[in-house]
């Protein structure tokens, strides 16, 4: 299965909110020195004077941000996903989450695909720290449609918003007909052996994955879960109940973020075996993203496996006395 | 504005009722303000609000009284004559906006914004309370006039150069004020939004340093020098005034003038004592976070004690 590749997500967002700038004068955007790289400076060139750069200082851009919202702005504030989280958090924290604010932070070069700059630039626990903040919705869209259609919905919608977008050019799953709603996973593709849920650039290699297990007679259902928080639980729960076996696929770390999430809620409701693509406990390196993701088992193979070892323990664990079924744990 | 129809996300438990409001604050001119009923005026507040500290930090048992003995010729100075402001309204889009960056000072704002007529001084006691809007460090919460979220320090500083971002914006005369501890400015986001409100000459900014001259552990000389703080300012390109934190007239002057200044952003250096009014708390880092026991509750109120205007 082919994708046409589409421009980076980052892209996307940039141009989605230079068109909301027009149909918005509350939106203002805030900036930390990395306009080209975000392409927020699409909505500089068109909306200068509500457009703030701040220079290389994100502590202080963050509580800018808090500023403007509590003036009744909408804003967006863009940087590198490390710097946009990591580097900043406790202002995020106190400043934006702690009194709710309208604040957009919409942040790019998610994940390992940043590629070549290494591990201090790759963020691969931003959406994890971001979940842990109460009341933002932290959204991972996975190409340019569902990107420039999270944008908007964030726009619209009042309160804290993380939205991550990438580096490289992503594969286009979704046509423009597509109907982002939050909260909402889509349904890629029908299945009831097995359930692959995956956000960002997971979702194109869960298609891919699904077509080789497809040829081997499985019927994977595929799921794009862009919103992290809040979680769909209907999907997964409908998942759980109607195939069996879930794989959570995310180009992050296992830990904190899609794959816990959906494991939470499988937990309280409907038990069955999960199983986790994502990095283990380790930080990226320098690459190109493709080698990147081969080299931490982030592919359509990987998620193939992962599928077969779900459904095997499924089908162990339906054969298998109580008393016995803990030994077959992985 | 879009604020006032956006919900409000902390939500304020209705402890209290409706309380008769002071009516408009407008900004006093330099005359009145260095009248003698007015300066006679502002001593009685102070000396109240002093009063409530002591009280409402005894009452919870924890607080920080220290660093909000030092603040109150400034807030006092602040809001019953400098400010802009309507307790009966207080998301009025035209409000002069104050900022507590020194978010441990909560009860100098809560007793200057309920002598203001915010809401009942009664509520004072509930201080550090459960289900008080007072909390131990001021969280956002317009119902009773707190603007933003602070107590982790650097933060408030610059959420005010945001609010003077939009207010440049927006067309809107109104002035943001700030205050800082001076221990606050350890913090290196302190730097980063002085540099932010030169670079973008935000004039409708003012920034109060309450430099009472000790931190959490320690003197503040001791713990990591500031001095020359004047010069540092200045060198960010800020108009700098440098005053007695607790004489009146001289808080007066300079806020006043700084309010005049244009296409800079203006900082008063407020010299405080830290403690200050209550002989045993001044100079004393002890007292920067721990609250009065009830025999020292007595001799405060003692050493507070002043006929009322």
């Amino acid at each position: 299965m082919k994708f046409r590749l589409g421009m980076p997500t980052r892209e996307a967002y940039g141009r989605k909110l230079a068109e909301l700038g027009e149909t918005h004068p509350e939106i203002v955007v805030v900036s930390g020195d990395l306009a080209k790289s975000t392409y927020i400076y699409l909505f500089r060139e068109r909306f200068p004077h509500r457009f703030f750069e701040l220079g290389i200082s994100e502590q202080n851009m963050m509580g800018v941000a808090a500023g403007l919202a509590l003036c009744g702005k909408t804003v967006f504030v863009s940087s590198f996903a490390v710097f946009a989280t990591s580097r900043c958090y406790d202002q995020i924290r106190v400043s934006i989450a702690q009194p709710h604010l309208n604040v957009k932070i919409v942040a790019s070069h998610g994940g390992i695909t940043v590629g070549e700059d290494g591990a201090s630039a790759q963020a691969i626990e931003d959406v994890a720290l971001m979940c842990a903040l109460p009341g933002f919705t932290v959204i991972v869209p996975a190409d340019e449609v569902e990107t420039a259609q999270a944008v908007e919905v964030a726009a619209r919608t009042y309160g804290p918003f993380y939205i991550r977008t990438g580096r490289p050019r992503f594969p286009v799953v979704f046509d423009e007909t597509y109907r982002f709603e939050l909260g909402r996973a889509a349904l890629m593709r029908p299945g009831h052996d097995v359930t692959i849920i995956a956000n960002g650039i997971m979702v194109s290699a869960a298609l891919e994955a699904a077509e080789i297990l497809a040829r081997e007679g499985i019927s994977a259902r595929v799921l794009a879960m862009a919103t992290v928080k809040p979680i769909d639980r209907e999907a997964i729960v409908a998942a759980a109940e109607e195939t069996g076996a879930i794989v959570a696929a995310e180009e992050h770390l296992v830990q904190g973020a899609l794959g816990a999430a959906v494991a939470q809620v499988v937990a309280e409701t409907v038990p069955v075996p999960v199983e986790f693509i994502g990095i283990r406990d380790r930080y990226g390196e320098s690459g190109k993203p493709e080698e990147l993701l081969q080299k931490f088992g982030l592919t359509a193979a990987d998620i193939a496996v992962a599928a077969r070892r779900a459904m095997a323990r499924r089908d162990a664990l339906a054969r298998t006395p109580r008393f016995l079924a803990t030994e077959l744990r992985p | 504005m879009a604020e006032e129809s956006r919900p409000q996300p902390v939500p304020s438990p209705a402890l209290f009722p409706s309380v008769a409001s002071s009516g408009l604050f407008e900004r006093r001119s330099l005359a009145e303000l260095l009248a003698p009923e007015t300066q006679a005026r502002l001593a009685a507040i102070c000396r109240r609000v002093r009063r409530h500290i002591v009280r409402m930090t005894a009452a919870a048992g924890s607080g920080h009284p220290g660093g909000s003995l030092s603040a109150v010729e400034i807030l006092t100075t602040l809001y019953f004559g400098i400010m802009r402001h309507d307790p009966s309204n207080p998301r009025w889009s035209l409000r002069d906006r104050f900022i507590l960056s020194k978010g441990h000072a909560a009860p100098a704002l809560y007793a200057v914004l309920a002598e203001a007529g915010y809401f009942p001084t009664d509520l004072l006691m509930t201080l550090r309370k459960l289900g008080s809007p007072l909390q131990g460090h001021v969280s956002y919460n317009l119902d009773i006039g707190v603007e933003a979220s602070s107590g982790s320090l650097g933060h408030g500083f610059s959420v005010g150069v945001g609010m003077a971002l939009a207010g440049r914006l927006d067309g809107l005369d109104y002035r943001v004020y700030v205050l800082l501890g001076d221990g606050e400015l350890d913090e290196g986001q302190v730097w980063e939004a002085a540099l932010a409100a030169a670079h973008y000459r935000l004039d409708n900014l003012t920034a109060v340093v309450d430099a009472n001259g000790i931190q959490n552990d320690d003197f503040v000389a001791r713990t990591l020098n500031l001095e020359p703080l004047d010069a540092k300012w200045a060198a960010f390109g800020w108009r700098v005034f440098e005053v007695d934190g607790h004489d009146l007239v001289e808080l007066a002057r300079a806020l006043d003038a700084a309010r005049r200044i244009r296409t800079r952003p203006s900082v008063v250096i407020a010299r405080t004592v830290k403690g200050k009014g209550v002989s045993f708390m001044e100079h004393n880092p002890e007292f920067h976070g721990r609250a009065p026991r009830p025999d020292e509750l007595e001799r405060a109120l003692q050493e507070l004690a002043g006929e009322e205007p």
